[in-house]
C-alpha cells in the first residue's frame, strides 16, 4: 500500500469523527430534524471494510450510514447538505440521514428498516451474477439486524444461488438498548452464518488494518467464486443508538474502556510505530479533515431548500 | 384474433418479453420445473432454463428483496408471489423499499421490477387464501397496481408492466384464468394507468375491474332486456387511477355503481365515489352505490362463501335502485 | 338566535327604499342567500339577501312602503325559536316607541297565525328543505326554473333529471309570451326593411284603442327623479363639436385586432376621455348634498343603459384608473346583467357623473337631464363625416358632438367650457386613451 493510501485513510477516518460531532452540536441547534444515527467509534469498520472494495463493488448499508457514505466517496459537503435537508444534499433533501445514496459511487444507501436491505442485498448480488459482473456486493447490518426474518430469508437464498456477497455485522453490542446477549439466542452472531453453512469468521473492528486485511481476502474470495461469506466485526458505539438516547444502559466505566482503545487512536500509534507517517503529517490530515468538515457545514447552511417543485418529482421513473 | 384463455394471453407476454429481451428473467415459488402453480410459466424452465427461470424458497421478503435489489442492477425481474395473501408477508418490501426508493433517493435508483400476483375469492379457499385486497397496495404513492379484467387487456398490460421503469404489483384473478377473449398476437401493449369503457350504455355507469368486470357484463345484458343499458368502466389500473372515462361517462348517465371484490370499508369503492363527488358533484342525480363483499373474513363453506362475495344478481338491483334512485 | 333584517344602503346617495314585495312570508323558511325581498331604489329594483338561516318570523313593514335605510324591516329566527320581538327591537335601540307599540299590538294575533300555518306546512310538507339531486338544483339553476315549484319523482319527492327536463318539455310547449329584450342604449338596433301596410285604402278602417297602461315603478321613479331634476336644477348647456377624425381611424384598427367579444365600443372611449377629464375639473365631479358642494375624490362614470319599461345608469368604478379593456369588459357585462334583470345593487349605485349616449341612432345633438345629486351630465350623439372648413379649404372631416348639461349652483360657464375643451382634447388623441 503506498503511503498516500494510509494517509487517505486516516484523513477519512478523522472527517467522519469530525463530521459526526458537528452533525450532534447541529442537531442539538435544531438545524437537523429526525433521527441522527452517529458513527463515533465504529470508524475503522466501514473505514477498513470499504477500503479494501474495487469501484465496480457496491456497498449496501443500514440507517448509520454517515461514516460510510464518506468511505463510499461521497463528500462532505453533500453529507452535511443532507443532514440539514437542502437541496444540494445527496438525495437533495428527501431522504436525510438514514437514506443516503451515490449509486454512481455504488453506494446503495442507508436504508431505515431493520433487517430489509439485506433481501435488496441479495439482489444486487443476483443482478450482478445474473449480468456476469466482476462486482460483489458488500452488505453492512448490525448485530441487532441478525434477529430479523429477512436476515435469515437473504443469508439462505445467497447460499441456495451462491451469490457473491460479503455479509459484514458490525456487531457494537448493542441493538438500540438491548445488549446482544438479550436478544440473540446466541452471542457470537456468526454462528448464525454457519447454519447457512457460509464461510464466516471476525475480526477486530477497532483496528482499521485488521478490518481491511480480512475484508481484502475475503472479497476476492467471493470475486473468485466462493459465493457469499460472513464477517463478523467487533465494535462498540461510543454515542446512543440516536442522538437523545439515555445512555443509561451502559455503566460509564464500560463507556470509558473502550475509549482507550478510540480507532483513530489505534491507527495512529501504528502509523507512527511502522514510520509510516510522522506527527506532523497526521496532524496536517487533520488539520486539513477538520478544514473539509468546516466547509461542508458553511457549504449545507448557506445551499438552498428544495424547491416546492420537487414534492411531486420523482414518484414514478415513468409518467 | 386468436381466441385464448387469459392464462395464455399472460403466459404469452411473459414468453415474447423474454424472447425480446434478456435482463427480463422470473422468480418465485414454484415457477420453474413445476411450471408454475397456475400453470402460467408451463415450459419456460426448458426453454429459458434455469438461470432465467428460478425457483425460489418459500420466502417472500427474499423473492421481492432479491427483485428489488436485480432490478437496481438494471435487470427487469418478474417476480411471482403464488397468492396476494402471501404479499403481506413481503409488505415490508412493496411498501416501504420498492414504493420508496426513486422518490427517497431522490431519482437516483430506477426499479423496472414487476410483481405478479393472484387474487380474490369463490375457490373454497378459506380466510387467508381468498382475499382481494387491491386496495391496500393501491394506498401507496410510488407503487402502480395494475389487474385486468380481460385476456386481451392481460396480455397487453403485462407487456406493458414489463417494459416500465416502475415497481408495479400485477394482480390476476384466480377464476379469470380460464376466461377467453380474443387477443391480438404479437407486440400488443395496453398503457398503465388508463382507465377504459369495457360496454356503452346510457342509463347508469358501473365502475369496475378484474373479476367483476365479466359479473358486470353480464348483468348489464340482463339489465339491457329490461330497458337498462349499463355503461361500464373497466378501471384496469387502482393506481395511478384515471378518473377521465369514469367521469366522462358519469356526466351522461349521472348515476352510478361501483362493483369490487374486496370489503367495501377503505375501498376502491369509496375511493371512486368519492372523486365523483369531488370532481362532478353538479351531474349527480341518485346517491352512487357499492357492490362489494360482505364485511367477513370468507368462510371455506361453498354457499356461504358466495353469499359473502359480489355476486350478478347484487349488481343488478343496485343498478336498479341507482336508476329508479 | 333571532336576528333583524334591515333595509340595506345600497347606494352613498340613497337615503330609503321601497319595499315593493316580500319574496319569503312568515313562516317560511329561510337558507343563507335567499331573497326575503324586493326593494325599489331611486334607480332600480333589487333583492335583500338572507345573511342567516332559520325561519322568517315576522315582516315588520308591509308591501309597499317607503323604509329609510338601516330601518328593521323583518325578523329571522331559528325554527321553533320563541322570539320576544320587543326585547329584540328594544335592544337593537332603532326602532320607535310607536312602532314597538304596534309591533306589540300585532304579536299575539301573529304568532297564532304562524303556528298555524306551521302545523299546516309540516301535515302538507311545505317550507321543508326542499329534495334535489346536485345535477336537478344545477339544471333548475341554469333554467332559472323554482324547485319549490315542481314535483319530484325520486326517492322521498327527491327532484331529479328527469323531472327538470319534465318542467322544460311541458315550458317549451306552452304558448310563448313574446318576451320584450330590453335593449342597451349604446348596442345598435338591427335595421330591417318593414313591411308597408296595404295599400288599399279601406273606409271601415279601425285605430286600434287607446290603451292604459299603469306606469311601473321604474317609470313612476324615473318620472319622479327627472320632474325634481328639471324643476329643482337650474341646468345650462355647452355644446362642443369634437374632431374625431383619428377616434374613428383608432377605433377601426382597434377592433380589427380584437374578436367580436372584446371590441371596443365609441362609448368606451368616451367614459375614458370623461373620467380623466373629470380628475382635473373636481367641480363638475360633485354632488350637492344641503348646503355643501361635495368634491367625490373617486370618479364613477355612469351610464344610461334602456331596459324595458325605462333605463338604468350602471355605473363603471374608477373610471379614471382602469385600463379601456377594463371598462368596455365592465360595461357590456353589467349591460347584459341589466338585460338579463340580474343585476346587482353595485351595478347601478354610486356614479358621480353620468353619460347618456345616442350615438348610434344618427343624432346630430340633444341634452341631457341630470341626475341627481350628480352636477353634470354629459350627452353625446353620433360620429358624423361633415364639410369642415380646413386650411381656408373645405373638406369632409368626422366630427362629433358632445353637450355637457351643468348645475348652475356647482359651476359655472367658463369651467364648463373647459371641461369641454379637455375632453375634446382627449379625445382628438385617442392613443393616450389606449396607455
Amino acid at each position: 500500500m503506498e503511503k498516500r493510501e494510509y494517509l487517505d485513510i486516516y484523513h477519512q477516518m478523522v472527517v467522519i469523527r469530525i463530521l459526526e460531532e458537528k452533525a450532534a452540536e447541529l442537531y442539538q441547534e435544531g438545524k437537523i430534524g429526525g433521527f441522527l444515527h452517529l458513527y463515533i467509534g465504529q470508524e475503522a469498520v466501514s473505514t477498513g471494510l470499504i477500503s479494501a472494495r474495487k469501484p465496480q463493488d457496491r456497498v449496501i448499508t443500514a440507517y448509520r450510514d454517515h461514516g460510510v457514505a464518506i468511505n463510499a466517496g461521497l463528500s462532505a459537503n453533500e453529507v452535511m447538505a443532507e443532514l440539514l435537508g437542502k437541496a444540494t444534499g445527496s438525495t437533495g433533501g428527501k431522504g436525510g440521514s438514514m437514506h443516503l445514496a451515490d449509486v454512481k459511487k455504488n453506494f446503495w444507501g442507508g436504508h431505515a428498516i431493520v433487517g430489509s436491505h439485506l433481501p435488496i442485498a441479495a439482489g444486487l448480488a443476483l443482478g450482478d451474477q445474473y449480468q456476469k459482473n466482476d462486482g460483489i456486493t458488500i452488505c453492512m447490518f448490525g448485530d441487532g439486524a441478525t434477529n430479523i426474518g429477512y436476515f435469515h430469508e437473504a443469508l439462505n437464498l445467497s447460499k441456495v444461488w451462491n451469490l457473491p456477497v460479503l455479509w459484514v455485522c458490525e456487531n457494537n453490542q448493542y441493538g438500540m438498548g438491548t445488549s446482544v446477549e438479550r436478544a440473540s439466542a446466541v452471542s457470537d452472531i456468526r454462528q448464525k452464518a454457519e447454519g447457512y453453512n457460509i464461510k464466516n469468521d471476525y475480526v477486530d473492528g477497532m483496528d482499521v488494518m485488521k478490518v481491511r486485511e480480512k475484508s481484502l481476502e475475503m472479497i476476492e474470495e467471493i470475486r473468485a467464486g466462493s459465493g457469499p461469506q460472513f464477517l463478523e466485526i467487533i465494535t462498540y458505539r461510543f454515542r446512543g443508538h440516536s442522538m437523545g438516547d439515555p445512555e443509561r444502559y451502559r455503566e460509564q466505566d464500560e463507556v470509558g474502556k473502550w475509549r482507550e482503545n478510540d480507532p483513530i487512536g489505534i491507527y495512529r500509534k501504528y502509523l507512527l510505530e511502522e514510520k509510516i507517517a510522522t506527527e506532523s503529517e497526521l496532524d496536517e490530515q487533520e488539520k486539513s479533515a477538520e478544514e473539509v468538515v468546516l466547509e461542508s457545514v458553511r457549504f449545507a447552511e448557506s445551499s438552498p431548500e428544495p424547491a416546492d417543485e420537487e414534492l411531486f418529482a420523482n414518484i414514478y421513473a415513468d409518467n | 384474433m386468436a381466441k385464448i384463455t387469459m392464462r395464455q394471453a399472460i403466459s404469452q407476454a411473459l414468453w415474447e418479453e423474454m424472447e425480446r429481451d434478456p435482463s427480463v428473467f422470473i422468480l418465485g415459488e414454484e415457477v420453474g420445473v413445476w411450471g408454475g402453480t397456475y400453470a402460467v410459466t408451463k415450459g419456460f424452465y426448458d426453454h429459458f432454463g434455469e438461470e432465467r427461470v428460478r425457483d425460489t424458497p418459500i420466502a417472500e421478503a427474499a423473492i421481492v428483496g432479491a427483485a428489488i435489489g436485480a432490478s437496481l442492477t438494471g435487470t427487469r425481474p418478474v417476480a411471482e408471489l403464488m397468492t396476494i395473501n402471501f404479499a403481506f408477508s413481503a409488505m415490508d418490501h412493496i411498501v416501504n423499499e420498492a414504493a420508496k426508493f426513486h422518490y427517497m433517493f431522490n431519482g437516483q435508483m430506477v426499479l423496472p421490477l414487476v410483481i405478479r400476483t393472484v387474487g380474490g375469492g369463490g375457490r373454497q379457499l378459506g380466510a387467508t387464501h381468498s382475499q382481494t385486497p387491491d386496495a391496500i397496495f393501491a394506498h401507496f404513492p410510488g407503487l402502480k397496481v395494475v389487474s385486468p379484467g380481460t385476456p386481451a387487456d392481460a396480455k397487453g398490460l403485462l407487456k406493458a408492466a414489463i417494459r416500465s421503469n416502475d415497481p408495479i404489483m400485477f394482480i390476476e384473478h384466480a377464476t379469470l384464468y380460464q376466461t377467453r377473449g380474443e387477443v391480438p398476437e404479437g407486440d400488443y401493449i395496453v398503457p398503465i394507468g388508463k382507465s377504459t369503457v369495457q360496454r356503452a350504455g346510457e342509463h347508469v355507469t358501473i365502475v369496475t375491474y378484474s373479476k367483476m368486470l365479466e359479473l358486470s357484463l353480464k348483468a348489464a345484458e340482463k339489465l339491457s332486456k329490461e330497458g337498462i343499458e349499463a355503461e361500464i368502466v373497466d378501471l384496469r389500473t387502482l393506481r395511478p387511477l384515471d378518473m377521465e372515462p369514469v367521469i366522462e361517462s358519469f356526466k351522461k348517465t349521472n348515476r352510478a355503481v361501483v362493483v369490487e371484490e374486496g370489503w367495501k370499508s377503505y375501498g376502491v369503492g369509496a375511493e371512486i365515489v368519492s372523486r365523483i363527488y369531488e370532481e362532478a358533484f353538479d351531474f349527480v342525480d341518485a346517491p352512487i352505490k357499492r357492490v362489494a363483499q360482505l364485511e367477513v373474513p370468507l368462510p371455506y363453506n361453498r354457499r356461504l362463501e358466495q353469499k359473502a362475495l359480489p355476486q350478478v344478481e347484487d349488481i343488478i338491483s343496485a343498478v336498479k335502485e341507482v336508476y329508479n334512485g | 338566535m333571532a336576528e333583524i333584517v334591515r333595509m340595506p344602503k345600497l347606494g352613498f346617495d340613497m337615503q330609503e327604499g321601497l319595499l315593493v314585495r316580500w319574496v319569503k312570508q312568515e313562516g317560511d323558511s329561510v337558507q343563507k342567500g335567499d331573497i326575503l325581498a324586493e326593494i325599489e331604489t331611486d334607480k332600480a329594483t333589487v333583492e335583500v339577501e338572507a345573511h342567516g338561516s332559520g325561519k322568517l318570523y315576522r315582516h315588520l313593514v308591509e308591501a309597499d312602503t317607503s323604509v329609510p335605510i338601516g330601518d328593521p324591516i323583518a325578523i329571522v329566527a331559528d325554527e321553533g325559536e320563541d322570539v320576544n320581538v320587543d326585547e329584540l327591537l328594544g335592544s337593537s335601540g332603532q326602532k320607535e316607541a310607536s312602532s314597538s307599540a304596534e309591533a306589540k299590538k300585532e304579536a299575539p294575533e301573529k304568532k297564532e297565525e304562524s303556528q298555524t300555518s306551521e302545523s299546516v306546512e309540516s301535515s302538507s310538507q311545505t317550507g321543508e328543505r326542499i329534495k334535489a339531486s346536485p345535477l336537478a338544483k344545477k339544471m333548475a339553476e341554469d333554467h332559472q326554473l323554482e324547485l319549490a315549484d315542481l314535483s319530484g319523482s325520486g326517492p322521498g319527492g327527491r327532484i331529479v333529471k328527469k323531472d327538470i327536463e319534465a318542467a322544460l318539455a311541458a315550458e317549451k310547449s306552452k304558448p310563448v309570451e313574446k318576451e320584450v329584450q330590453p335593449e342597451a342604449i349604446q348596442r345598435p338596433t338591427e335595421e330591417k326593411v318593414e313591411a308597408l301596410p296595404q295599400a288599399i285604402w279601406q273606409a271601415d278602417y279601425q285605430a286600434p284603442k287607446d290603451q292604459s297602461v299603469p306606469m311601473n315603478k321604474l317609470r313612476q321613479a324615473i318620472g319622479r327623479r327627472m320632474v325634481e331634476s328639471k324643476q329643482q336644477i337650474p341646468h345650462f348647456y355647452v355644446t362642443s363639436s369634437v374632431n374625431v377624425e383619428s377616434l374613428m381611424l383608432l377605433y377601426k384598427q382597434v377592433n380589427g385586432s380584437l374578436p367580436k367579444e372584446q371590441k371596443i365600443s365609441v362609448n368606451d372611449y368616451v367614459i375614458k376621455a370623461t373620467a380623466l377629464t373629470l380628475r382635473s375639473f373636481p367641480a363638475i365631479n360633485a354632488s350637492i348634498k344641503g348646503d355643501s358642494i361635495v368634491k367625490h375624490g373617486a370618479v364613477h362614470i355612469g351610464v344610461a343603459v334602456a331596459v324595458e319599461g325605462g333605463l338604468l345608469t350602471i355605473v363603471v368604478r374608477d373610471a379614471d384608473v382602469k385600463p379601456i379593456r377594463v371598462i368596455s369588459d365592465e360595461v357590456k357585462k353589467m349591460a347584459a346583467r341589466v338585460r338579463d334583470g340580474k343585476i346587482k345593487p353595485e351595478d347601478v349605485e354610486g356614479s358621480t357623473f353620468s353619460i347618456s349616449n345616442l350615438g348610434m341612432f344618427d343624432v346630430e345633438n340633444f341634452a341631457a337631464i341630470i341626475n341627481p345629486p350628480e352636477a353634470a351630465i354629459l350627452a353625446v350623439s353620433s360620429a358624423q363625416q361633415v364639410p369642415v372648413v380646413e386650411d381656408d379649404e373645405l373638406k369632409i372631416g368626422w366630427r362629433m358632438k358632445l353637450t355637457l348639461s351643468a348645475d348652475h349652483r356647482v359651476t359655472d360657464g367658463v369651467e364648463a367650457a373647459k371641461f369641454m375643451q379637455t375632453l375634446s382634447k382627449h379625445l382628438e388623441n385617442p392613443l393616450r386613451l389606449l396607455l
